[in-house]
């Protein structure tokens, strides 16, 4: 029996400015009466594509075909007059209002705003296709499923016969994921169409009656589900291995520098964000962070960072500093002390240095300052500084050299309406007593990374907002390693970037690498991932699913591990030392 | 097929400052030729004779220049006390009572210890105590926005009623006949300078001025105050203690409106009421956002600003208007081109079917509009 067509989408492309092409020739279609997943890694294009069906965005190139008709979907509201509803991520709901208010609102029609009659009719849907909802409730009272239903509900009071889901399952739990597909379920049996975004194959398995792959904003297939299995369609989601010129030489010496054991964190929703964590990152290895977007990579690297209070766990640094001696660069006084009285530190000559004299009585301040100074005072061992439950400020006074590109450069990493010498000194601005600031080494610094990495700019006093991504990038990535860190984490520094600058951030951490650094790289391809790094740490869901060496590791196993499916083998090859 | 929208509003890339200056400057005419317009609708008067008033009432007299530079300087002085908070997007509506308190305080001094004591004594300890009180008015709400998360425009706004009330209750203590109007006192007056009694306070705030330049733009304090306001994530990534530099901004922005309380008492009405303040702690706000929160160019939106209304009241006088609408009028009139012709600065108006040269124009045109 062949399925009616409701949707055809015919060489759809849709480029956002010259360089990202969002999709690229994209031809799918949609039956009556059948679940679609739009399966894809992230930034694959899946959310732009059905948001062109939505009314969002309009195809720069292509058609729509809706019930075999030339369609121009301009707005939501022609998305509503072709009957598409689309659920997106972030709900839209007026938080005041009642679940019964916000289906009502804006719901075309002649019949003036006419609660009552809209409430036997809301009754009437629920009950078909089994929603629980309760009308009069305040959405800001709701649960995030309850919120989701109305969402659905909406859509449906609207007249859509066809709903398009983005990621819903991600914010539910297992029993709420039921729910919500006997719902789907008896929707498909009433002849909706339903369209869900995911990137979880366990529930392209369980729900849809096809799968359409996107990767990289192409089209790669569309499959029956009955005819594919999980390792097909992450096959399909990843792609054939891609080879890349990257330098990749074998860690030198590598010795532990961060250690994370059992970290976990609470997200805002109460659910866990990082759940029992533990890894470890060497110097001189670049280790790598796979895992899809959302993941808990972002929280792991602020968490270690300093920016999060965790729930449990440690984070320890090991500051390579035997036989080393101690400065007040990097340590305040008070540190000093403390490290003396741990007895943490010597003389040349082997002698404890407690911070008092022969006698037992304590030395002046100044006599300290001047030995210290002298460079007489060594460390016996390495230093062990426990870092859980501190600020970025303590951490930096601890003297813990530690660099972090965050995924949000212009939220996080650097301040967008300051000029470039003014983002190169958010670092070292406070260094010295003096009351005002010094603008002459940041702006050296600033000359210095524009050169390096060709940063394009009209000049050193331009705002960093007005940069492109990769300058952005570049900018930041350039202070951040000029800091000369000891551990270097970077959250996607690539995103965004062309190839030409992509590979300038690869060098550039690998030479970071070269020089003992230890380097966390976050990354989203694969290819990059396995090409780049030493060893690659694979999270699910805020777990840790397992550590591969990157030299010998394959792409669907990664894939697949991702996905949540499969724990990687411990112990496995020399990521044992975890 | 798609359509391309009538009208399309496109951002700009950034304007060059002369273009920016024209902007403005065509926005001030358009809105005073337009004001003289209006009056001259309401009474029998030439249009020019709006003019012919304004600028008399403005400059028409070395008495009235001087009031005028002083008004804008003691303006000058509110805006500079507001545009740290402003800078950190802490949206401090509270300089009326900030100024008040600060008055208040210097009054108290005044009355109480006026007589026993020297005057360059009493001043001292006037200035002491106007600042105090002017910075405890400003750090109460850093200190609940920091540690609980309020919201600082509501704390400061319900502050200015307490500074009110305060004023009120002080002067029904203090006036014993029953006229709610407390006599200019004698002791405690600031100085003549040079034989003025209006260049000690345009002095002051002009130097105040220059000081939160400096401060703002070449301190490491500045400096934070930019970062926690453009960017809090920023901050507290980089490990700035965001909770102390809001309570540091605002000791600094509730203690310079606390001096603008001082002079009030001190150097200008030697009295105190419920309105001393003036209504600054607000008008000021407008100052700031048009000075994009440049110190620099605060003095000359303060001087524009204490010029249209004092200009107003001569036009008021010499039109015979009865009431204050006709001149309130104006007054909005004035600022509404001037904040609308930014519109202008930030977008570009795209007309459909209409190519670049056209648009141009359209836009000289949009503007003149306003």
């Amino acid at each position: 029996m062949k399925k009616q067509t409701v949707i055809e989408l015919r060489g759809i492309t849709k480029r956002f400015g010259t360089k990202v092409v969002a999709n690229k020739n994209v031809s799918i279609d949609v039956k009556k009466g059948e679940i679609l997943s739009i399966l894809g890694e992230n930034g694959c294009g899946k959310t732009t594509l059905m948001n062109m069906l939505a009314g969002i965005y309009y195809p720069d190139e292509g058609t729509i075909l809706i019930r075999g008709e030339e369609a121009s979907i301009r707005s939501p509201k022609d998305a509503f007059r072709y009957n598409i509803g689309m659920i997106h991520q972030h709900f839209k709901l007026i938080d005041v209002f009642t679940a019964a208010e916000n289906i009502v609102l804006g719901a075309d029609g002649n019949d003036k705003y006419d609660i009552k009659l809209a409430k036997n009719r809301i009754s009437a849907m629920s009950e078909k296709y089994g929603f629980h909802i309760e009308l009069d409730k305040k959405v800001h009272e709701m649960s995030v499923s309850e919120k989701q239903t109305v969402e659905i509900v909406k859509a449906l009071y609207r007249g859509a016969d066809v709903l398009i889901l983005d990621e819903p399952t991600a914010v539910l739990t297992p029993q709420e994921i039921d729910r919500l597909f006997e719902v789907l379920r008896a929707m498909r049996e009433d002849g909706k169409s339903v369209i869900i975004i995911t990137h979880k194959l366990n529930e392209v398995m369980a729900i849809s009656d096809r799968v359409t792959v996107l990767r990289k904003g192409e089209h790669v297939k569309t499959v029956n589900t009955t005819e594919t299995n999980e390792k097909e369609l992450a096959d399909m989601m990843v792609g054939q291995k891609v080879v890349l010129n990257i330098d990749r030489p074998l860690p030198e010496n590598p010795e532990i520098r961060l250690d994370v054991e059992g970290l976990s964190l609470m997200g805002s929703e109460g659910n866990m964000v990082l759940d029992d964590v533990s890894f470890s990152a060497n110097s001189g290895e670049i280790l790598g962070i796979a895992g899809i977007a959302g993941s808990g990579q972002r929280e792991l690297l602020e968490s270690i960072a300093g920016l999060h209070h965790l729930q449990k766990g440690s984070v320890t640094y090991y500051n390579p500093k035997k036989d080393k001696p101690i400065t007040f660069y990097h340590k305040s006084f008070e540190r000093v002390m403390e490290l003396a009285n741990e007895g943490m530190l010597r003389y040349s000559d082997g002698r404890d240095f407690t911070g008092k004299d022969e006698n037992g009585k304590m030395l002046s301040k100044k006599s300290i300052r001047a030995q210290v100074e002298a460079g007489e005072i060594f460390f016996k061992e390495d230093e062990v500084i426990n870092l859980r439950e501190k600020t970025p400020l303590q951490i930096r006074e601890l003297g813990v050299r530690f660099s972090f590109v965050p995924e949000d450069r212009l939220g996080m990493g650097l301040v967008g309406n300051m000029d470039i010498i003014d983002n190169m000194m958010l670092r070292s601005y406070r260094r010295g007593k003096s009351f005002f600031v010094d603008r002459k080494a940041p702006e050296n610094l600033a000359n210095e990374v524009i050169e390096s990495l060709q940063v394009v700019t009209p000049s050193t006093h331009t705002p960093v907002r007005r940069l492109s991504g990769g300058n952005v990038q570049k900018v930041l990535v350039g202070r951040e390693i000029a800091a000369g860190p000891r551990v270097l984490m970077a959250a996607y520094p690539v995103r965004g970037l062309d190839i030409n600058s992509s590979y300038t951030i690869y060098n550039l951490l690998t030479e970071q690498k070269k020089n003992g650094v230890a380097v966390i790289f976050v990354g989203e391809d694969l290819d990059v991932l396995l090409a780049l790094c030493d060893r690659i740490l694979v999270v699910a869901g805020g777990k840790v699913m397992g550590t591969l060496d990157a030299r010998m590791a394959k792409k669907e196993e990664i894939g697949l591990m991702m996905t949540g499916a499969v724990r990687g083998e411990e112990e496995k090859q020399e990521g044992g030392s975890l | 097929m798609k359509k391309e929208p009538l009208i399309r509003l496109v951002k700009r890339d950034t304007l060059s400052v002369p273009k920016v200056v024209l902007i403005y400057a065509i926005a001030i005419v358009v809105s005073l030729m337009l004001s003289a317009l209006i009056c001259s609708l309401f009474s029998s008067k030439n249009p020019l004779a709006f003019f012919e008033a304004l600028f008399n009432g403005a400059l028409g007299s070395s008495r009235r220049v001087w009031l005028l530079l002083q008004d804008s300087a003691l303006l000058l002085g509110v805006a500079v006390a507001l545009v740290p908070a402003f800078k950190m997007k802490f949206w401090n509506l509270g300089g009326n009572g900030q100024i008040l308190v600060g008055c208040l305080a210097a009054i108290s001094c005044m009355f109480y210890l006026g007589g026993k004591i020297p005057d360059p004594l009493l001043i001292f300890i006037m200035t002491v105590a106007s600042i105090a009180a002017g910075a405890i008015w400003g750090v109460l709400p850093a200190i609940f926005k920091a540690f609980f998360g309020t919201n600082e425009s509501l704390f400061t706004l319900m502050l200015n009623y307490i500074a009110t009330g305060l004023v009120a209750m002080f002067i029904t203590i203090w006036v014993k006949s029953g006229s709610g109007v407390l006599e200019p006192l004698k002791a405690g007056n600031f100085p003549k300078l040079f034989g003025n009694r209006y260049l000690l306070t345009v002095l002051v705030f002009f130097v105040l001025t220059i000081l939160m330049f400096i401060y703002l733009k070449y301190t490491k304090h500045g400096y934070e105050i930019s970062v926690v306001g453009d960017s809090p994530n920023t901050a507290k990534y980089i490990g700035i203690d965001v909770k102390r530099v809001i309570i540091r901004t605002m000791l600094i922005s509730g203690a310079l409106a606390g001096i603008v309380g001082l002079f009030l008492a001190g150097g200008i009405h030697h009295t105190i009421s419920t309105a001393s303040a003036n209504n600054m702690g607000f008008t000021a706000i407008m100052a700031t956002w048009l000075a994009a929160f440049n110190p620099l160019i605060m003095m000359g939106t303060c001087f524009f600003i204490i010029f249209i209304s004092r200009g107003m009241v001569e036009v008021r006088g010499s039109f015979g208007f009865t009431n204050d609408s006709v001149a309130n009028i104006v007054i909005g009139l004035v600022y509404f081109c001037v904040i609308a012709c930014s519109f202008f600065i930030t977008y570009r108006v795209v007309f459909r079917k209409s190519n670049t040269k056209n648009a141009e124009a359209d836009e000289v045109k949009g503007d003149k509009k306003v």
